[in-house]
């Protein structure tokens, strides 16, 4: 049972190339409040993660953002060399943390896009945060959505979403890095909306009942093969295998093809999920593709606990333990 | 048909194809490396092709540019300006390439250029000819035409005064233009790279018959001349407030009428196109071209006809 969600996040422009949510952080700041109503239970802060990257147009100007949020980056020493990420992934976490801490917002929603074909996805590090799995199946009850599961632990996640006591990011694509689509921000658009309604309805004490759904877990990451001198690249996605994200991967599939033409396959025992398929940003990452497991997940039945319920509840187990 | 005269052209024995122009281009890149390393497959009889990277620090950065664009760069201006290592990196490289492949304008220069461009747009393989009056470069458009189809290959005619620009290619007496999309920036897709492969190959092969001296009849040659240059509506500030309208998003080369739909704001309204006629657009979402200032070019049909052209 989860207290109320009083404090909302939705953050875009964490990689200031990714368009939509850069857009979309624009015209929700244009109206003060845009997404509270009156008396409403929830505030919510609109924050643009990485102005200096957005205003050039690029993913980041010294060091990725998105990757600046671990426990040890976030508490390191400060000189006049620290990368401008770094800084500002401070400046993050005293807005909207402190990380691991009670004042740290509710729920951060961050907004990307890939230039791989996976569709709009929820991203997150735990596959039993039942606030992420309820907001998940509310919104495919509404459109077309998937749920990538980082099964890190809390200590290594290192994302921005990670400074909120729950958080996931939106990741919607294909949209070229530098564009943006109105469809792909549509489809944005309508996604923060409904995890603002479902807030609203979890705020207000509706029960949303167990169930279960479909969670893909990351298990590993294809790298190019490369030049062993030069380290560029040697090969590309394979016709057969690109834009095919989340179509089942079996063992011996084409995974590349040389630029003489050539396949090469899969090599791996296990049939599994791909995604982040030709993903732009990951080329230098050495990510061709993840692969992922799919998997049920079963969930409680989840409903708000009042501040009353939660103190009812601490005197029981008082008693409780006095017996 | 035309009873113009044959036009002989000396042999091209010179050709570049020039690639990392836009170092984010990753079709041209790689296709470019891959021939500096080995140029066998487009080695033609009595023809030097050279392989050539344009742009390496802005390859190296993997960005479209480092100070200017390149591929705006070879003014008459930039090319004679004193200033050496002062100017901008492009501007220098502009001096370097004219120096290497050109001067631009003068009997030096190499005979045909291909210039190697991805776009984010949905073009499919556009060939882009800077002057309806050169026959040599409509004969090889026309060829490459019909030793693709049935698949097309889109001909984009920029010959516009004011939306002409000064590019890598125009060094060369016959600049060739081939933009292939769509393609993120960055990002190297299999088909789109194989795509620009086989239309060189198309346009060496016809290099190669012309040198042999096969004679190309008068021919017609369906080209989109480039029209008007449509900004993304913009408030004061100068942000943009309205996206290409999916209607129109993926939509080039086909027809945009008066009343169709054009842009949608942010918040949902449409903006309907009003120009005076049915226009052909392209170019449509190119990344790039935020900062220029441009959601898409408006093109015009038009039957440009080729002289016969054989070799002097």
């Amino acid at each position: 049972m989860s207290c109320l969600l009083s404090r909302v996040a939705v953050c875009g422009g964490t990689h200031g190339n990714e368009l939509s949510g850069v857009y979309l952080v624009r015209e929700l700041q244009k109206t003060e409040k845009p997404l509270e109503e009156e008396d409403e239970l929830v505030s919510v802060l609109v924050v643009l993660s990485n102005p200096r990257a957005v205003q050039q147009c690029r993913r980041y100007t010294e060091t990725d953002l998105n990757r600046c949020f671990t426990h040890a980056t976030l508490n390191g020493p400060e000189s006049d060399k620290t990368p401008y990420e770094i800084t500002r992934s401070r400046e993050l976490n005293s807005l909207l943390g402190p990380k691991g801490s009670p004042e740290a917002v509710d729920l951060i929603c961050d907004l990307h896009n890939t230039t791989a074909n996976m569709g709009l996805c929820l991203i997150a590090y735990s596959d039993h945060d039942w606030i992420c799995l309820h907001i998940f199946r509310y919104l495919q009850a509404n459109i077309p959505v998937r749920y990538i599961h980082f099964d890190f632990p809390p200590k290594e996640a290192y994302s921005l979403e990670s400074v909120g006591k729950h958080g996931f990011a939106i990741e919607i694509g294909p949209q070229p890095h530098g564009v943006v689509r109105s469809n792909i921000y549509t489809t944005m658009k309508a996604g923060v909306q409904h995890v603002m309604d479902w807030v609203r309805f979890f705020n207000s004490g509706t029960i949303f009942e167990g169930g279960s759904v479909e969670v893909y877990t990351m298990v590993k990451n294809i790298d190019y093969p490369r030049d062993s001198e030069t380290h560029s690249i040697t090969a590309a996605i394979h016709p057969q295998l690109q834009d095919q994200d989340f179509c089942l991967l079996h063992p011996n599939d084409p995974l590349f093809q040389t630029f003489s033409g050539e396949t090469l396959r899969y090599k791996g025992k296990e049939p599994l999920y791909p995604f982040f398929i030709n993903e732009c940003a990951y080329y230098e990452k050495g990510i061709a593709l993840s692969l992922a497991r799919r998997k049920c997940v079963k969930m409680p039945p989840i409903q708000v606990k009042t501040e009353l319920e939660h103190q009812e509840n601490e005197w029981e187990f008082a008693s409780e333990e006095d017996e | 048909m035309s009873s113009h005269n044959t036009v002989s052209f000396s042999e091209a024995r010179r050709v570049a194809v020039f690639g990392g122009t836009h170092g984010n281009e990753m079709s041209g890149v790689t296709l470019v490396n891959l021939w500096v390393k080995n140029g066998a497959e487009i080695q033609r009889k009595g023809v030097e092709t050279k392989p050539f990277i344009t742009n390496p620090k802005a390859v190296e950065k993997c960005s479209r540019y480092v100070d200017t664009d390149l591929n705006r760069a070879f003014t008459p201006e930039n090319l004679s300006a004193p200033g050496g290592d002062d100017l901008p990196y492009e501007v220098q490289r502009a001096q370097e390439i004219n120096r290497l492949f050109g001067p631009k304008g003068s009997p030096e220069a190499y005979d045909v250029i291909f210039d190697l461009h991805n776009t984010t747009s949905n073009m499919g393989c556009t060939l882009i000819l800077e002057s309806s009056k050169d026959h040599f470069n409509l004969q090889m458009m026309n060829y490459i035409k019909k030793a693709i189809a049935p698949a097309s290959c889109p001909v984009l005619l920029n010959e516009h005064p004011l939306l002409k620009y000064s590019t890598s290619r125009s060094v060369a007496k016959h600049p060739v233009g081939l933009e292939v999309g769509p393609q993120p920036q960055g990002v190297l897709r299999s088909n789109i790279f194989e795509a620009m492969r086989v239309i060189l190959k198309h346009a060496l092969d016809f290099i190669e018959l012309f040198n042999e001296g096969m004679e190309f009849p008068p021919c017609t040659v369906d080209v989109f001349r480039v029209s008007e240059r449509v900004d993304y509506p913009r408030d004061a500030n100068g942000n943009i407030i309205a996206m290409v309208h999916p209607n129109l998003q993926d939509c080039d080369w086909e027809p945009l009428n008066p009343g169709d739909p054009m842009f949608q704001t942010f918040d949902g309204k449409t903006i309907h196109y009003e120009g005076a006629g049915t226009v052909y657009p392209t170019f449509i979402n190119e990344a790039a071209y935020y900062e220029k200032q441009q959601a898409f070019v408006t093109t015009r049909r038009e039957t440009l006809v080729a002289s016969a052209i054989r070799k002097a």
